[in-house]
């Protein structure tokens, strides 16, 4: 299928983004990589009036460190993301978690903020935000502010983005001495949309679990001074607070399964790479 | 800033398998339907149209990707290839190409454009990968004939024979 008409802004500067969101009153889309907005367009489940595409926006194309984190402009890809060079050392979570988003096809084109803003609850890159608490730099013609995931993910697909405003960047915080990280999903084939993604940091006695694809939202949890007698206790009560649904998919009850199960496996790892 | 009214015709100047080109498009046509139907080069397939099949994979800049989420006007300016850019005219078929012959990596070829633009990507970038990362970058492509046997053995002997190559130098 094909999509409808739409007129295309080809932006060349984050300010020319920003006025031709601000202009076209709320049916404006940002096309960033397109991997999820052109396949809802060709679906005719987006019509947007007005496409503003900031691919070639040069200024948006950056990885750079601030502070105690990673910087990600709105146009940098996940490729850029997976193939920069401190990502192993400093951000081991997201080194884990990018290779099962998609495809080398998809990353080539797709970006980091274009996932936060599409926000599906079963996409890595928000959880990875929510998991490590990051944050997203929200700019319009209004002003900037900062979110933190938790203030910014609000549900399916919904995010506290308003109409005007451009995901301009993405912070992830850097690995800390002493914590350790892991990842892993069950999706039907490699690179398809998990059913069930979970992601663990641990830390001297604070234990961090993110889960994906249950609840309408990436959520995490944390214990103290978790062991491994009541980890089953624990892990079964998060998975009926997380709820979840059946779908084509999966069922309820088996991503709950996972939870328990994918949860117990991060987690034990994330305590043994501490360091 | 450029601003395309959605009727208006784009004229998009852009490099085709090595040659310049010119076409003009809506700004809603897909680079597929592009490519197929204005450029004539119906190398590339088209299959699901959301990026899932792969079929539709050309390298934009060098690099793989679905011309199925690509507006045609996105590639003015740059650099497309598509499968009918691999072999030149001495050679009927690249080394890869031979491979997929001869190792039954087709049976009705749907799928293989697709996969030989993106193989072509991966082993430049990567020359000696294993066979899991094979299987893996083939992921972002569906073949509904060959099982993927045939392709990954293709694949795989194509890597052996360039390694054995540099290996002999
Ligand atoms: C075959 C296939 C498999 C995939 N598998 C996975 C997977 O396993 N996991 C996964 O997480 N994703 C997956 N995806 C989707 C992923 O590839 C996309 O890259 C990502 O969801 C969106 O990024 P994008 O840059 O392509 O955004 P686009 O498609 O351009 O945009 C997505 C949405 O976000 C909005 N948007 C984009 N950028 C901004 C911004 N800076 N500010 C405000 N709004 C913005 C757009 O308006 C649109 O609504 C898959 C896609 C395909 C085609
Ligand atoms: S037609 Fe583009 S991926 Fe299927
Ligand atoms: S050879 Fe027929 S789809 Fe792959």
């Amino acid at each position: 299928m094909k999509p409808r008409k739409f007129d295309l802004v080809r932006a060349e500067s984050t300010a020319e983004a920003l006025a031709a969101l601000s202009e076209s009153g709320g049916n404006a889309k940002i096309f960033a990589g397109g991997q999820s907005l052109m396949a809802m367009m060709n679906l005719r489940l987006a019509d947007p009036d007005v496409m503003v595409d900031i691919s070639q926006v040069t200024e948006l194309s950056y990885l750079k460190e601030v502070g105690d984190k990673l910087e990600i402009g709105a146009a940098a890809t996940q490729v850029e993301l997976l193939s920069w060079p401190g990502l192993a050392e400093k951000l081991p979570l997201l080194h884990q978690a990018i290779p099962h988003l998609g495809h080398f096809q998809t990353r080539n084109r797709g970006t980091i903020c274009g996932s936060l803003a599409h926000s599906d609850p079963s996409s890595e890159l928000p959880l990875c935000l929510a998991t490590l608490e990051g944050e997203v730099v929200l700019r319009s013609v209004r002003g900037e502010r900062v979110l933190s995931a938790a203030d910014f993910q609000l549900g399916m697909m919904t995010t506290a983005r308003e109409d005007d405003e451009l995901i301009v960047a993405a912070r992830y915080p850097f690995k800390k001495p002493g914590e350790g990280f892991a990842f892993t999903e069950v999706a039907q084939r490699r690179g398809d949309f998990a059913i069930t993604a979970v992601a663990a940091v641990a830390s001297g006695d604070v234990t961090r679990l993110g889960v994906g694809g249950v609840a309408d939202k990436p959520t995490a949890k944390n214990w103290t001074n978790l062991s491994d007698d009541n980890l089953d206790e624990e892990l079964n009560a998060f998975a009926w607070e997380l709820g979840g649904s059946d779908d084509i998919h999966a069922t309820a009850k088996y991503r709950r399964e996972l939870v328990r199960r994918l949860g117990r496996r991060v987690i034990e790892e994330a305590k043994a790479c501490r360091s | 800033m450029p601003k395309l009214n959605q009727d208006s015709l784009q004229k998009i100047d852009f490099t085709l398998n090595g040659v310049a080109e010119t076409g003009t498009a809506e700004p809603r046509m897909l680079l597929s339907d592009f490519l197929r139907n204005v450029m004539g080069v119906t190398g590339c397939h088209v299959g699901c149209e959301h990026g899932v099949c792969g079929a539709c994979t050309v390298q934009i800049d060098g690099k793989a990707q679905r011309s199925c989420l690509t507006l045609a006007v996105q590639v003015a300016g740059r650099k497309v290839d598509t499968v009918e850019s691999l072999a030149g005219r001495e050679n009927p078929l690249t080394d890869l190409q031979q491979a997929f012959k001869t190792h039954h990596g087709l049976q009705c070829g749907y799928c293989t454009p697709g996969i030989l633009m993106s193989t072509s990507e991966f082993l430049d970038r990567n020359p000696n990968p294993t066979e899991e990362e094979v299987r893996d970058m083939l992921s972002g492509h569906l073949c509904r004939c060959t099982g993927y046997a045939g392709i990954v053995n293709a694949i795989m002997a194509t890597i052996e024979e360039r390694q054995g190559k540099a290996a002999a130098e």
